[in-house]
Parts: C-alpha cells; structure tokens; sequence
C-alpha cells in the first residue's frame, strides 16, 4: 500500500496567508489544491514535500469565469467541473467543453483545478495545450505583488513553469477577439484516461472570411508542443479550408516528438497530432461560420 | 493533528497524522469498510464517497483536507432498515457479481440521480466512468441505475 510521508498540514486562510506560508517554510512547502497530481506523486515518494498548504478554503475566492467583451478571466481554483459546466464560458471558448470532457473522469474533475492543472505542467496535461492555443496569460502572485506572464513564457517545460517556490498562480485572462472560435479533440485508450495524443485549435477570421490568426497546441506528443507558432505563421492571410488544415497538420506531425509507449508508438502519435489538427482547425472554422 | 468532519451526517473527531488518506481514515478508523480501496493510482473508483454531496475519491483527499466537510459513505444509504432505491436496483438487476466496485458505483449513481431523477443510458455511463469493475461488463450495473430512476421510491411490493 503507497501512503504519502509525513508532512506538516495547514491551511491557507488568504492568498496572502498562502504566500506568506511559502516564503517563511521555504523549499520543503508545497501549495496543495485538488490533489490529483500532488498527492499521486507522494504516494509514489516521487513528491515528498515536508509541508503542504491547502488552499481549498480559497475557492471561494479563486473560482470564477468572468467573461468580459475583451477577455475572459478564470480562477486558478476553479475546478474542472466548473469548467465544463459552464455554458456561458463554452459559448465563446468551446474549447474547454471539448476538452473538460474528455480529462479524467467525473470524481476526479469534481476535485482536479485549472491552476493545479497548469502548475503540473505534465506533457500529457490538456489545460496547459487548451490555455496555450487561446493565446491566455497567467497572472502569478508573490509577496511583492503580481506579475502577467503568457503561457509560451509560463510553461517552461514538462513539470515546470514560471512560478516559483514562493508564488502563486491566482487567475488565467484569455483574450477575445472578434469572429474567433475553438475546438479540442482528444484520442485516448479508455474513458478517464491521458491523452494517447491531443490537439486544440483557435481560429479568427478577418471581414473577408480570410483566416486572420490562427493557433494550434498538442498534449502528450513531447516537451514543449503546447504550442506551434509555425502554424500561425503558415495560416495568417489564407482562405480557411481542406488545403489549409493539411498543412497545418503536417507541420504538427513534423514539430511534434511523441515517444513508443505503452499508450501508443511515436508513429501513431505523429500520426494523430496531424489528424486531430486538421480536426480541430476543420472545427473551429465550422464554429466561426455557424455565429457568423 | 486533530480534525472534525461529517460522516454519514455524525460529526467525528479524531486526532490523525496529516498524511492520512480519507480512505484509510475511513476504513481503519472509523470501521467504515463499506468504502473500498483498490488501487494505488486514483484510478479504480472503488473509493468513491460523496463529499459535500459529490462524488470524489477518496483515496486522493487527506482526512486533513476533509475537516469541516460532509463525508457520506455507502452505510448511509439504507436508511431505517430500507434499501436506497439504488441498492434495490443492483439487486433486481444484478448490478453486482464480487461487490469490490459496488460501493463506489451505488454513490457515484445516488449523486447522479440527486441532481438528474431521469439520466440516459450514456449519462449513467459517463457518471460511472471513473470506476472500474472487472465483473460485470457495466451493462447490468445501467440497468441497475435505471431501474432506481424508474422507482425512486425503492420497491413497493413489501
Ligand atoms: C485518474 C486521473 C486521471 C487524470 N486524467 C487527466 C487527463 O486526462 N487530462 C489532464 O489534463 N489531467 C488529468 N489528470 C490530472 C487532474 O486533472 C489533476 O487534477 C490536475 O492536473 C491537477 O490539479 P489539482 O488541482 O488536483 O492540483 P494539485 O495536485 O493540488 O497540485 C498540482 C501541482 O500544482 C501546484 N499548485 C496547485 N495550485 C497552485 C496554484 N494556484 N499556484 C501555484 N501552484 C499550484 C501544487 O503545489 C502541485 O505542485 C488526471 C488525474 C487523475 C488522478
Ligand atoms: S482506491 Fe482506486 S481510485 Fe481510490
Ligand atoms: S462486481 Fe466485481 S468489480 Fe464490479
């Protein structure tokens, strides 16, 4: 039977509070929201933090969807059911509906965070694919206040981002703009689990129909493939269709670097980053015309 | 560390170590054992418990985490020697052959039929999705749920 270590337990009355905590324990104290990365990693022994700080009292604070005409603005302590329940924030980002429906299963997203989600970092997590493609920023608090910083620049790595030991991420902003929609698809083993491979796609169109910007990111096809700026670059100023998304998608197949294992060989992998990008673009144009 | 929580609409107080999985807190202190645990990786389901009122598994939440929250486990279902309609579905309709599943499933279906009295066939499915059972194929374990929605006043013929 795995059981975490021992640890120190308190929680975090106020963001401050939680901050505070932080900066006074140091490197041994770790923030703990849902729990579902954290707490499978330390029974595993592959976390062992001395402290944890639970910031669950804080979700009443930390979880909302604000949708504003410019931007819409998240809680990083919303959960995942929140997410995809929320029909207001799947009317003008449908991306989270496509992909809260398909991440974990329903126990789990009764619990998992969207900022747990992100501060994870793990290759295979779809969030941090779902937040690249929609352009959004990450606003991340220390004791000297806050920062914004992108997603290119918030996700550094597998398991690794911006935020360091004393900070915390407190709200995601994703910027709207006009004429846009998205789409995730997800190709998976079995209900509830990580993405064999995943694409998401976010497409604007300019008054003549022409694509205006467009932006695709993968999950669970190697390091550093939230997002692939080459696609933006090859779709500005083309006519949306058939041809477009195919060479979006072999950009995908060829920026990707998806590795054999017991999910699926590097070749199918490849394989399904191209297909579920030309999937997910196909969509999200679909979506743009059916407002329009 | 000492903690008070709800269970099964009784508060409980118990001094435990922080890393504590609700689970084992459960099982091993309460004498709960209704609650199965089967798995180390939060992905069996056989954990399942409603915490306030939803389902959530409960190997992957500290009992810490857990104190001033409303824990109900499958004890709590029948009430007054009276079966839970769901209980009384997975029995008319075999919705159980070995039982480890069992616990987590009647939860995860009296949570869904709370919020939804008429869910389809795949909204069952979906609801039951994060647990396994290696016995019956899921099949009856549906109809189980959907005989409870048909009766939510359990079986009348007694
Ligand atoms: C069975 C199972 C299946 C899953 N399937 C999927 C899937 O298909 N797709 C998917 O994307 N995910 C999946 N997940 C992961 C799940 O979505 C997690 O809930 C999520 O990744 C982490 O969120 P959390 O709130 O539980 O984070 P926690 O586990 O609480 O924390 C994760 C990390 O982030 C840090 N952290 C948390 N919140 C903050 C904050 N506000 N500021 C700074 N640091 C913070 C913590 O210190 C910790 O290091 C699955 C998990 C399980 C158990
Ligand atoms: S014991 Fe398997 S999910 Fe909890
Ligand atoms: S009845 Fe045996 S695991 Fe479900």
């Amino acid at each position: 039977m795995q059981v975490p270590a021992p640890i120190e337990y308190e929680r975090a009355t106020s963001v401050e509070h939680a901050i505070g905590l932080l900066t006074r324990l140091g490197d041994e104290a770790r923030l703990i929201a849902g729990g579902h990365s954290l707490l499978p990693m330390m029974k595993l022994r592959l976390a062992n933090p001395e402290y944890l700080i639970d910031i669950n009292d804080l979700h009443g604070q930390l979880s909302y969807i604000d949708i504003g005409a410019t931007r819409v603005r998240i809680g990083a302590m919303t959960r995942h059911r929140e997410l995809l329940e929320s029909v207001a924030l799947a009317e003008v980002c449908p991306i989270f509906r496509d992909a809260e429906r398909v991440i974990a299963d329903p126990p789990v997203r009764n619990r998992g965070t969207l900022g747990g989600a992100l501060c994870q970092a793990d290759p295979s997590e779809d969030l941090s694919s779902v937040c690249t493609t929609l352009d959004a920023s990450c606003v991340i608090r220390g004791r000297d206040g806050e920062r914004v910083v992108s997603m290119d620049d918030f996700h550094r790595g597998p398991y690794e981002t911006a935020v360091r030991h004393d900070e915390m991420l407190i709200e995601v902003r994703i910027p709207m703009r006009p004429h846009g929609s998205s789409a995730y698809a997800k190709v998976d083993r079995r209900a509830g689990d990580w993405a064999v491979a995943a694409a998401g796609a976010a497409l604007w169109l300019d008054e003549h129909g022409t694509i205006a910007d467009a932006r695709v990111g993968l999950a669970a096809v190697g390091p550093n493939t939230t997002g692939i700026p080459a696609i933006s670059e090859a779709l500005r100023g083309r006519a949306p269709g058939e041809d477009a998304w195919t060479e979006a998608a072999a950009i995908a197949e060829a920026a990707c670097r998806p590795v054999t294992d017991s999910r699926g060989s590097a070749d199918y992998k490849r394989h399904l980053a191209g297909e579920l990008t030309r999937r997910t673009l196909r969509t999200a144009w679909e979506r743009v015309v059916a407002w329009r | 560390m000492e903690v008070t929580l709800s269970v099964n609409g009784e508060p409980v107080t118990r001094d435990v170590e922080a890393r504590l999985l609700l689970v084992h807190f459960l099982r091993d202190e309460l004498g709960l054992t209704g609650t199965h645990w089967g798995c180390d990786t939060s992905n069996c389901g056989s954990c399942v418990v409603l915490y306030d009122d939803e389902p959530v598994k409960s190997c992957t939440v500290l009992t810490a985490m857990a104190g001033g929250h409303d824990v109900r486990t499958v004890e709590d279902l029948e009430q007054d020697e009276v079966l839970d309609p769901v209980q009384q579905g997975f029995m008319e309709c075999h919705g159980l052959q070995c039982g480890f599943c069992t616990p987590g499933m009647l939860m995860s279906a009296r949570a869904l039929l709370d919020r939804d009295p008429d869910p389809s066939e795949d909204v069952i499915r979906e609801a039951i999705s994060g647990q396994i059972c290696r016995c019956t194929g899921y099949a009856s374990i549906v109809r189980s749920v959907r005989w409870a929605a048909v009766h939510p006043e359990g079986r009348s013929e007694a």
